[in-house]
């Protein structure tokens, strides 16, 4: 990548960081509350991009991961009186460890294989979630007051509740994930994984390990994935075993392929545009979801890299 | 000196005809001004708008279409009798999906988008649960009715409130001591192994235990199950009585495979209608269930013995004798939850009425007024019949019914007490801060 690729690509992102930061200040209340939540989700679209889009490892097991760090977090602020740091910690370390044990057992598969281990991967935790509803309380799930969601900041305490700062503690979280997966992909270990995705009998063969590779993304894609989930707990105050059911797997698959895979900024175009469908076709219509799945079609005949994909094919192609 | 009076010697001397008109035209000029048009208009005649959070799609969206009929029916009553406080009610629909995560969006996109006066309407446990913490926040009152033991807990937040249905946790007390003496005291309780079961499991036991029964055995059921026969015997051989609370489309498989293991000589069966509910009781496989008992909310078919109030809420809402639709005799409804939408929004006008709301700035007052709510008559306002409010955990109690299956009916056979569900609170929202 030459330097004035590098250049317009810091210019990008970064206008985009801005952009989104300046929204606080004049998008009407309801818009305002909606970023603030699609920022989180695509936090965990990104995440699903390292694994699917840059490595080519088709999940459909990711709402663990997502889940593992709303349970990381919500479960010691609720049952231990955990304050936030420390139980975001918990839910980064959850999402962490977690994929690194399902990415060492799944990564001994390819393909469709590796898709129906996930798939089975998740509904084990999903099912684990539901059978510990002493504890978690299954699918009604757990509420975290508003009293135990403030954040201890060195000029005092702040309350997560409060729209304004709900919305920068998501800017930051956006800002720092889309930072990492910026330099992730544009590192040689992005490159190796691309590469992988694209041949991986090659890259064997040219001595890399794959399968550390491999892991390292997952891993990488897991604590992203969790870090959205734990973030959402606090944010949101809210936990259920809804959040680890199949539906929130294909919801990052889906939002990243609308976005583009293997796109940076995919993730982020294709959570908002899912996110504004379904909020405006289910405000005229009962059967929304078919908006949302003609939509999808429309996609693949005339976008199928999607829409930052699609783009970036036609006419910007130095985009990460 | 007699300041009336005086004052009106003040007035008489001090205004002009310049000066009234002067005053006339600046009243006029700002009652004209942007914003202030709307607020004027509040004062008398704008819509109260009320949120109703749906279960259009989902598992939830048999009860509800009929949460919407019901909402329709109490509304067009309400306002034919000329609204709340004179102001009519305008209800905003949306869609929750049934989904937790979407119901905490739909709750935001009711305040800050379509700016109504207040959240209602919910059923499914998770969704309220999820979309507690957003109305928390936004300070808007959400009147759920959802029967989970959420509100009932103390552990939602002062927003929340439930004064139009009863809660599992009094359903199942009320029920025991019925059990207990018709049934059996030997009970094997039979329930899907997450929370809605767990709040079963958890529940009958105590109540049972205090009427000198005792459960004998639990099969907890894995929620993805869909064949339930290697779990049946499990089940005890000196078990009087099996109560079930199977829920969704795997219950039909789960009673027929529960007849086919026991034939005719197996135990009673007590079960809550929540399994059955949106479904014809003359489905294939169901006649196993001839005989055996339910609870009801309210009852699905018209009795014999129905007051004059109920058979004014059937009609409104368009229920024929077997509790389905008049229009289609398939269509059959979730009459045993869904009269809590009619008391529910009875309620919020009274409640609206108490505290002469005029808008968004009263909502704190609406809360209070609820909360000052003690008893709750039967009659048109509340065809289940009468209630207790408790405004400590806003949460109100009930009577509920026991009904027998005869010929493919359901039969009133018992009406339990208020008394019977009443527990002790465990928390006091009044004392929490809005």
């Amino acid at each position: 990548m030459s330097g004035s690729d590098t250049t317009r690509t810091i210019l990008l992102h970064g206008a985009l960081l801005a952009g989104l930061a300046a929204l606080d200040f004049v998008l009407p209340d309801y818009h305002h509350g909606v970023l603030a939540r699609v920022m989180v989700l695509s936090v965990f679209a990104m995440g699903y991009n390292i694994a699917f889009g840059y490595t080519g490892l088709l999940s459909l097991g990711h709402a663990m991961f997502f889940a593992a760090g709303l349970y990381g977090a919500a479960l010691p602020i609720y049952h231990l009186g955990w304050s936030v740091w420390p139980s975001l910690g918990a839910g980064l370390l959850a999402g962490l460890v977690l994929a690194v044990i399902v990415a060492c057992l799944a990564l001994r598969t390819l393909g469709v294989a590796f898709m129906i281990v996930t798939l089975m991967f998740s509904q084990v935790f999903y099912l684990t979630t539901l059978y510990f509803t002493t504890y978690t309380r299954g699918e009604e799930g757990l509420v975290l007051q508003q009293g135990m969601r403030t954040l201890a900041l060195p000029g005092g305490h702040i309350s997560l509740a409060n729209a304004d700062v709900r919305f920068w503690a998501a800017w930051t979280l956006f800002s720092l994930t889309l930072v990492i997966t910026l330099f992730l992909v544009r590192s040689r270990f992005g490159r190796a994984l691309v590469a992988i995705r694209e041949n991986e009998e090659r890259m064997r063969m040219l001595g890399y390990d794959v399968f550390a590779s491999k892991l390292a993304a997952m891993a990488v894609s897991g604590t992203i994935s969790a870090a959205a989930g734990a973030a959402y707990a606090v944010l949101f105050g809210y936990a259920g075993s809804g959040f680890a059911s199949i539906q929130y797997s294909i919801l990052p698959l889906l939002w990243v392929l609308l976005g583009g895979a293997a796109t940076v900024l995919g993730p982020f175009v294709g959570t908002l545009i899912m996110f504004y469908l379904i909020d405006t076709a289910s405000s005229y219509t009962t059967p929304h979801m078919l908006v949302v799945g003609v939509a999808l079609i429309l996609l693949i005949l005339y976008f199928p890299k999607g829409i930052v994909g699609t783009i970036r094919a036609k006419w910007l192609r130095w985009l990460p | 000196m007699n300041p009336i009076g005086n004052q009106s010697q003040v007035v008489g001397n001090g205004i002009t005809r310049r000066d009234v008109l002067k005053g006339i035209g600046a009243g006029a000029a700002l009652l004209a001004a942007p914003g202030f048009v709307r607020y004027s208009q509040a004062q008398t005649s704008e819509p109260i708008r009320i949120g109703f959070q749906c279960h259009r799609t989902g598992i939830g969206a048999p009860y509800g279409r009929w949460y919407d009929r019901t909402t329709a029916a109490a509304v067009k009553l309400i306002n034919e009798a000329g609204g709340i406080n004179g102001r009519p009610i305008e209800i905003v629909i949306e869609d929750d999906g049934t989904d937790a995560a979407r119901g905490s969006e739909v709750v935001e996109k009711f305040v800050r988008q379509h700016k109504v006066d207040l959240v209602y309407g919910t059923l499914f446990s998770h969704v309220v649960v999820g979309s507690a913490p957003t109305a928390g926040e936004l300070k808007v009152p959400y009147y759920v009715v959802s029967e989970g033991y959420h509100v009932a807990s103390g552990k939602m937040n002062r927003y929340c409130v439930q004064p139009g249905i009863t809660d599992v946790k009094a359903q199942v007390r009320s029920v025991a001591p019925w059990i207990a003496n018709n049934l059996g005291k030997k009970v094997t309780l039979v329930y899907p192994d997450y929370a809605f079961g767990h709040d079963h499991r958890d529940y009958f036991a105590p109540a049972i235990e205090a009427q000198g029964g005792q459960v004998v055995a639990m099969v907890p059921i894995p929620p993805t199950e869909t064949s339930f026969t290697r779990y049946l015997p499990q089940i005890p051989r000196d078990t009087d009585v099996i109560y079930h609370v199977m829920v969704g489309p795997a219950v039909l498989t789960f009673v027929k495979e529960l007849g086919e293991f026991f034939g005719n000589s197996g135990p009673k069966l007590f079960g809550f209608i929540d399994s059955l509910e949106a479904v014809d009781l003359k489905s294939p496989g169901l006649e196993f269930l001839e005989g055996s008992h339910f609870w009801e909310g309210m009852p699905r078919y018209a009795q014999a013995d129905m007051p004059d109030y109920e058979k004014f809420y059937r009609e409104a809402i368009g229920l024929d004798d077997n509790g389905a639709s008049v229009n289609d005799a398939r269509d059959i409804s979730t009459a045993a939850h869904m009269f809590g939408c009619w008391e529910t929004l009875h309620i919020i006008k009274r409640s609206m009425e108490a505290c002469n709301y005029q808008g968004p700035q009263d909502r704190q007052a609406l809360i209070e007024a609820t909360e000052a709510m003690t008893e709750m008559e039967a009659g048109q306002e509340h065809p289940q019949g009468k209630k207790v409010f408790d405004g400590r955990i806003h949460q109100v109690f009930g009577e509920q019914n026991i009904s027998q299956v005869k010929e493919g009916r359901l039969e009133v056979v018992h009406r339990t007490s208020i008394e019977d569900g009443r527990y002790e609170p465990e928390g006091d929202y009044t004392k929490m801060s809005f």
